[in-house]
């Protein structure tokens, strides 16, 4: 399978902080990869940068054999890429089902009674059904992390960017966000996750890639990664010659 | 599982529904039950209306905050005059023209000022409109600093009586008022609307869900822009008379109305008619007491920001879940098979 989205040489900094580093590496269709590295390492300015939120300084995007380097935010949602907000940013006044719908008639271009059955769906598959009518500035730091997911899959995304939605979770709660995952995965959507909640990444995801200060320090097989020198002295704070 | 429905209107919403036309057919019969002096008060009340309604769209929704307003309320005034005075245009058609014209202004104004942001963009929004005054200033056809009054000839070329001509224009501010909100609600109820709205909440989201903000807020502008500048025309048909300090006004066409949106409640449909209400509620019960008048504004304007941040009808709302508008999206979720 050729790649959906190729990342080549990508580079950003504020100042003297740099959060992307000729970063280079490329997800194929239907893959579902894992995003580590520990706060700060520049995982959600990568999010920014591939979604569109940020522009780069330096390097090229490519998504679906097309570049996608200088082009909005809004305008590669429409092209498949829909992300969460690490700090959730629910539309506060709207209900959480009109949050979705968004989603739904903007990024996925539906209408009408397909929209609202579209949305209904998302809510359904993120178990937001009992909510819909609630507006969401009303919700918990929880639901607000599950309504993110919600609106990003309302897109009908062929490539959903997941920002840190495991945390907080009870282990039933976690398992039944695993298997939601794994449905929207096995359903043909290519997946980039980043997470700290390495047992629930790691049941989902095929390869792993490991930042650190921007730059991409690991990637490869999750089992073997996690096993990696590297990944044990700088992610996992353990000194490799104790 | 049963299919949840989906729906819109509320029972709250039905009966609102009737009231408002009951109100509007009370309302259009005036001329037969209203004297002249509150037929005049009406007419400005349904013009803070428009203009208020307006601005909450343009603020409350798109984010667009102006103090510049009064740059197109002015200009609607000052087309009026000038298209029928030189155009020999009839004072209505004058009207609409202004709106059209002020529209194809608001666009090279936006290009201008939609680089500011924040409070830069208020500030720049006010200065569009003193350099809106100070030009109109300076055309001494219309009267230069000092101003002018329409011509008797256009103000019979609307009808030949005078009672005639006050039920005309009572009616022009009503029908106005009632075309600005049913198309304010019409669109927020759209496609179009419900991106507006998100982008009220949140930007960032909005643009990552496939909502181009730069262009939805431009068009936001340009037609408030361009009803603004009708409202404009309307306000001065009333006043027979314009002049730059009148038709560019800060207080008069921007604070006030800034007013009426905070105190109803921003980003909501029905804040600018509460809004509305109260402060003419107010500025009636203190007309006697001259400048006292202002400092009471002030301190509801405080006393409100502080205890009610979205406004009075903010309140009633998260209170009793009322919504006269039927905005939003009701869900009716069958929970009893559901469990089944």
């Amino acid at each position: 399978m050729s790649a959906l989205l190729s990342i080549n040489g990508l580079s950003k900094s504020f100042g003297a902080v740099v959060v992307a580093d000729e970063t280079s590496f490329e997800v194929r269709a239907g893959e579902a990869v894992g995003i580590l590295g520990p706060n700060g390492a520049g995982k959600t300015s990568l999010f920014n940068l591939i979604a569109g939120t940020l522009r780069p300084d330096a390097g090229r995007i490519e998504f679906a054999d097309s570049d996608i380097t200088e082009t909005s935010a809004a305008r590669r949602c429409k092209l498949g890429i829909a992300r969460s907000f690490q700090v959730p940013q629910p539309f506060g006044g709207m209900t959480v089902f009109e949050n979705a719908l968004v989603g739904a008639t903007q990024g996925a271009d539906l209408s009408g009674r397909e929209a609202e059955s579209h949305a209904l769906t998302v809510l359904q598959e993120t178990g937001l059904l009992p909510k819909a009518n609630v507006r969401a500035e009303t919700l918990t730091l929880l639901e607000r992390k599950r309504l993110e997911m919600a609106r990003a899959l309302s897109a009908k995304p062929t490539l959903l960017l997941l920002d840190e939605i495991a945390g907080g979770l009870t282990d039933a709660e976690c398992g039944a966000l695993i298997e939601s995952i794994k449905r929207i995965h096995a359903g043909g959507t290519t997946i980039i996750w980043i997470e700290h909640v390495v047992h629930a990444l790691l049941a989902v995801v095929q390869r792993v890639i490991v930042v650190d200060f921007g730059r991409k320090i690991a990637e490869g097989e999750p089992g073997r990664i996690m096993e990696s020198r590297e990944v044990k002295e700088i992610y996992l704070g353990v000194d490799p010659d104790a | 599982m049963s299919d949840p429905v989906v729906s819109r209107a509320t029972r709250t919403s039905r009966i609102a529904v009737v009231v408002a036309l009951l109100a509007l057919i009370v309302l259009a019969a005036a001329p037969w039950w209203a004297g002249r002096a509150d037929m005049r008060l009406m007419s400005e009340i349904f013009l803070y209306l428009s203009l208020a309604s307006l601005w909450n769209l343009m603020a409350g929704y798109a984010g667009l905050v102006s103090v510049g307003q009064q740059a197109f309320v002015g200009f609607g005034g000052y087309m009026l005059f000038a298209l029928t005075v030189f155009g020999g245009l009839h004072p209505i058609a004058a009207i609409l023209l202004a709106g059209l014209l002020a529209s194809a202004l608001s666009v090279p104004i936006a290009s201008l000022i939609f680089r500011l942001k924040g409070a830069y963009f208020a500030i720049g929004t006010w200065v569009v409109a003193e350099v809106f005054r100070l030009s109109f200033a300076q055309i001494s056809a219309l009267g230069g600093g000092s101003g002018s009054s329409l011509p008797v000839g256009i103000v019979r070329s609307l009808a030949s009586s005078r009672s005639g001509r006050e039920a005309l224009t009572y009616w022009l501010a009503l029908g106005a008022a009632a075309v600005v909100i049913l198309s304010v609600y019409l669109f927020l109820r759209s496609q179009r609307g419900l991106a507006l709205t998100a982008i009220r909440d949140s930007e960032v989201a909005a643009s990552g869900l496939g909502i181009n903000i730069w262009r939805t807020k431009l068009e936001v502008y340009v037609v408030t822009s361009a009803l603004t500048a009708i409202i404009g025309g309307l306000i001065f048909l009333q006043k027979l008379r314009i002049s730059p300090d009148a038709a560019f006004s800060i207080n008069d066409w921007t604070a006030f109305v800034i007013f009426i949106v905070v105190i109803g409640g921003i980003g909501t449909l029905e804040g600018p008619i509460i809004g509305t209400i109260i402060f003419f509620a107010l500025r009636e019960f203190l007309a006697d007491f001259g400048t006292i008048y202002l400092m009471v504004l002030g301190l509801v304007a405080i006393i409100v920001m502080l205890k009610a941040p979205k406004g009075v009808w903010g309140l009633v709302r998260d209170r009793f879940d009322l919504e006269l508008f039927p905005l939003s999206y009701r869900v009716r979720l069958d929970q009893d098979r559901k469990k089944t």
